[in-house]
C-alpha cells in the first residue's frame, strides 16, 4: 500500500522532468542520434510527439473542470478549434506577406485583399492574446448562462455537445470566410521560420512539451490550493456550498474560463504542425474523445488525463496505420474494459489503492 | 413609555427572524399557509410536527432555497430574506445544518471547516491556500467543541454517522452564526450521540444568537428546547413549553397521540 502510494506521488511530480527530457531529446534525437539507432526518431516521430502533446493538454484542460468542478464539457473541441482557427488565420496572414497571394476561399469569394478584420492577426504574440481573450470571452458567456440558470450535469454535456455541432455546421458555411468544408492550408512559415524546416516542426514539438509541463504544474497548484478544494466541494454538492456562502456560479466559472483557454493554446499549436485547420476540429467525435482519454486515464488526478490522452492517441497513430479498420472496435473495448474494471480511470485506481491503507480503517 | 418600552424588551428579546403572513405554494399544493412566528435571540426553539407539516419548507424559505408565494421574512426586523439568494444570507450568519449529514466526503474534516470559515470569500487567500492565524485558532477551538480534536487529518467520509452530523455542526460554528437552522440533528444517532449531541447545542446557547431545531424525538427536544412551535399542514397549531405542547389536545390529535 505504501509502495503504491510513494509510487504514485513520485510520478506525479515525476512527469515534470520526464516531459523537460522528452523535450530536451527531441532534437538530439533527429539530429546527433544516427539513423540506424533505435532511439532516432524520425520527423514523423518528432511531429507525432507533438501533436500527442497538444492532446494532453487538452485533456488537461477538460479535467480541470470536470475532475474537480465537476462539469462534464463534450464540447471542449471548441475552444481547441477556436485557438486552431485563430492561429490558422495568422498563419495565412503570414503565408500572403510571403507569397502574396491571397487563399484559395478569399479569391472564390471574389476578395481582391484580406479583410480587415484579419489584421489583428497580423502578429503572433497579439494572436496568441487576442486568442486566449477570445476563448475565455467564450467561454464566460456560455458560463454566465448556464451556471447563473444552474444547469447541470447532463444538461449540460448535451449542451456543450450540440453547440459543438452547431459551430462545426457554421465553419463548413463558405460565406463565413474561414475556408469552408476545405478550412485553411498553404501555410508556409511562423514567426519567420519557415514551416517546412525541420528545425522549425522539432522547436514546435518541444514547445508542445514544455506548455504541457507549464500547465500541469500551474493547473497542479491550483487543484492542490484552497480554491481546488472548494472546486471539489462544488463539484460533490453544489448546494451545500451556497448555503455556506459561496458563489458556486463565480468558481465554475473561474475554472471553466482557464480550462477553455488552455483549450485554445493547444489548438494553437496543433494547427501548424498539422499544418491545416478545418471543420473536422470542432467535430462532435473529438470533443467525446476527449472525455474518453480523460475517463481511461482517470479523472480528478490531472496527471490520469495526460497519460490517458498519450496512451490513446500513442495507440491510435500505430494501430489506426496498421489495422485502420479495426481502430474504432479496440478503442470501443478498451473504453468498456476501463469503465468496467477500473472505475476510476487508470491512475484513479493506483491512486485508490495507495489511499486504502490510510482511511477506512475506522469506519 | 420609556419604561413600558423597557419592560416590553425584558418579555419579549430581541427578535432574530420575524415571520408574517407566509404562504408558500408548489404549483397548487400549500405547503404553508398564513404562518406568523417569531424567533428570538438567546433561545433554542424546536419545531415539531408530523410529516409535510412545512417545517423542512419554512427552512427553506429562511435560508433561501424556497421563494415566498406571499408574506414577509426578516432577519433582524430590517433585512427582507426573501429578496436573497442563498448565498447572500449565508453570508448574512445563517448556518443551516441537512438533514442528511452533508459534509464533503471527499476532503479532509480539517478542510470541510476551512472551506465554511472562508464563507466563500477572499479568492486570492483561496488559491494560496492562505487562512489568518485567528481562522486557524477558530478551526482547532471548534474542533475541540465538536469533539473531533484527533480527527482534522482524517478524510471525512470515513467519519462514523454521528461524527459526520458533528462536523457539519462544527461548520456552521467556525463562522459564528447569528442563527443556526438544524433539520433533524439526532436523526440516527445512538443513545450516547444523542446525549453528546444535546450537550453541544446546549452549548452553542448565546444571547447574540438564536437556535432553531427541526427534531421528532420528543425526549431530546424536551432536553434542549426553551420554546415548542407545532407545525400541522402549513400552519401553527400551538406555541409553549414542551409540557403545555404535550398537553394541548389538538397537538394530542394531530401528532403525538397517534
Amino acid at each position: 500500500m505504501f509502495a503504491t502510494k510513494w509510487m504514485t506521488k513520485t510520478v506525479e511530480i515525476g512527469i515534470v522532468p520526464i516531459l523537460v527530457l522528452v523535450a530536451l531529446y527531441l532534437p538530439f534525437a533527429y539530429f546527433v542520434i544516427p539513423d540506424a539507432n533505435v532511439l532516432h526518431l524520425s520527423l514523423f516521430g518528432i511531429n507525432l510527439i507533438g501533436q500527442i502533446m497538444c492532446f494532453a493538454l487538452l485533456a488537461l484542460a477538460l479535467d480541470l473542470v470536470w475532475g474537480y468542478a465537476g462539469i462534464l464539457s463534450l464540447g471542449h473541441g471548441i475552444f481547441f478549434g477556436i485557438g486552431g482557427y485563430l492561429m490558422g488565420m495568422h498563419l495565412l496572414h503570414a503565408a500572403y506577406a510571403d507569397t502574396h497571394v491571397l487563399p484559395d476561399f478569399m479569391q472564390y469569394m471574389g476578395a481582391s485583399t484580406f479583410p480587415a478584420i484579419w489584421e489583428v492577426f497580423a502578429r503572433l504574440d497579439v494572436t496568441v492574446l487576442v486568442t486566449i481573450g477570445f476563448a475565455a470571452l467564450v467561454a464566460g458567456v456560455f458560463g454566465f448562462v448556464t451556471f447563473r440558470s444552474r444547469i447541470n450535469g447532463v444538461y449540460l454535456s448535451i449542451i456543450t455537445q450540440a453547440l459543438t455541432y452547431a459551430l462545426m455546421l457554421l465553419l463548413f458555411i463558405n460565406d463565413i470566410g474561414l475556408g469552408g468544408n476545405n478550412g485553411m492550408t498553404g501555410f508556409t512559415r511562423i514567426v519567420g521560420f519557415p514551416l517546412a524546416d525541420v528545425s522549425t516542426q522539432i522547436g514546435l514539438a518541444v514547445c508542445s512539451c514544455l506548455l504541457l509541463v507549464l500547465a500541469y504544474v500551474g493547473v497542479r497548484f491550483l487543484a492542490r490550493s484552497g480554491f481546488g478544494r472548494a472546486l471539489i466541494a462544488v463539484r460533490d454538492d453544489e448546494a451545500r456550498m451556497r448555503f455556506l456562502g459561496y458563489r458556486t456560479h463565480m468558481l465554475k466559472m473561474f475554472a471553466w474560463c482557464l480550462s477553455a483557454a488552455l483549450a485554445a493554446l493547444a489548438g494553437m499549436l496543433y494547427v501548424p504542425q498539422v499544418g491545416i485547420v478545418n471543420p473536422t476540429i470542432v467535430s462532435p467525435q473529438l470533443s467525446v474523445e476527449i472525455a474518453v482519454w480523460v475517463a481511461i486515464g482517470g479523472r480528478g488526478t490531472l496527471i490520469g488525463a495526460i497519460v490517458g490522452a498519450i496512451l490513446i492517441n500513442g495507440l491510435k497513430f500505430w494501430l489506426s496505420s496498421q489495422l485502420p479498420s479495426v481502430w474504432p472496435f479496440i478503442l470501443a473495448g478498451v473504453t468498456v474494459a476501463i469503465t468496467v474494471y477500473f472505475g476510476n480511470g487508470l491512475w484513479g485506481t493506483l491512486k485508490a489503492a495507495g489511499h486504502a491503507g490510510q482511511g477506512g480503517v475506522d469506519a | 413609555m420609556q419604561d413600558k418600552g423597557a419592560s416590553m424588551r425584558k418579555i419579549t428579546p430581541d427578535t432574530a427572524i420575524y415571520i408574517s403572513g407566509l404562504s408558500v405554494n408548489f404549483s397548487g399544493f400549500a405547503a404553508i399557509t398564513n404562518l406568523s412566528m417569531e424567533f428570538h435571540y438567546g433561545e433554542i426553539r424546536a419545531i415539531i410536527g408530523p410529516n409535510g407539516a412545512g417545517k423542512t419548507t419554512l427552512m427553506d424559505v429562511i435560508t433561501g432555497k424556497t421563494k415566498p408565494t406571499s408574506g414577509e421574512v426578516f432577519l433582524n426586523k430590517t433585512t427582507d430574506l426573501s429578496l436573497l439568494d442563498e448565498t447572500a444570507i449565508a453570508r448574512l450568519g445563517i448556518g443551516r445544518k441537512f438533514q442528511k449529514p452533508s459534509v464533503f466526503e471527499a476532503l479532509l474534516v480539517r478542510e470541510n471547516l476551512e472551506l465554511a470559515i472562508r464563507n466563500g470569500r477572499g479568492y486570492g487567500d483561496m488559491m494560496r491556500s492562505r487562512m489568518s492565524n485567528q481562522q486557524h485558532l477558530r478551526i482547532d477551538e471548534v474542533l475541540e467543541t465538536i469533539g473531533l480534536e484527533n480527527e482534522g487529518r482524517r478524510v471525512a467520509g470515513t467519519l462514523s454517522h454521528g461524527q459526520k452530523q458533528w462536523l457539519e455542526i462544527g461548520m456552521l460554528l467556525v463562522g459564528d452564526p447569528h442563527l443556526i437552522l438544524l433539520d433533524e440533528p439526532v436523526a440516527g444517532m445512538t443513545d450516547h450521540e444523542t446525549a453528546r449531541t444535546s450537550e453541544l447545542i446546549a452549548g452553542l446557547r448565546s444571547p447574540e444568537r438564536a437556535i432553531v431545531v427541526i427534531e421528532h424525538d420528543m425526549d431530546f427536544v424536551g432536553e434542549i428546547a426553551d420554546l415548542v412551535s407545532v407545525l400541522h399542514e402549513g400552519q401553527l397549531l400551538g406555541e409553549g413549553s414542551m409540557d403545555k405542547v404535550r398537553n394541548d389536545p389538538r397537538v394530542i390529535q394531530v401528532y403525538l397521540g397517534r
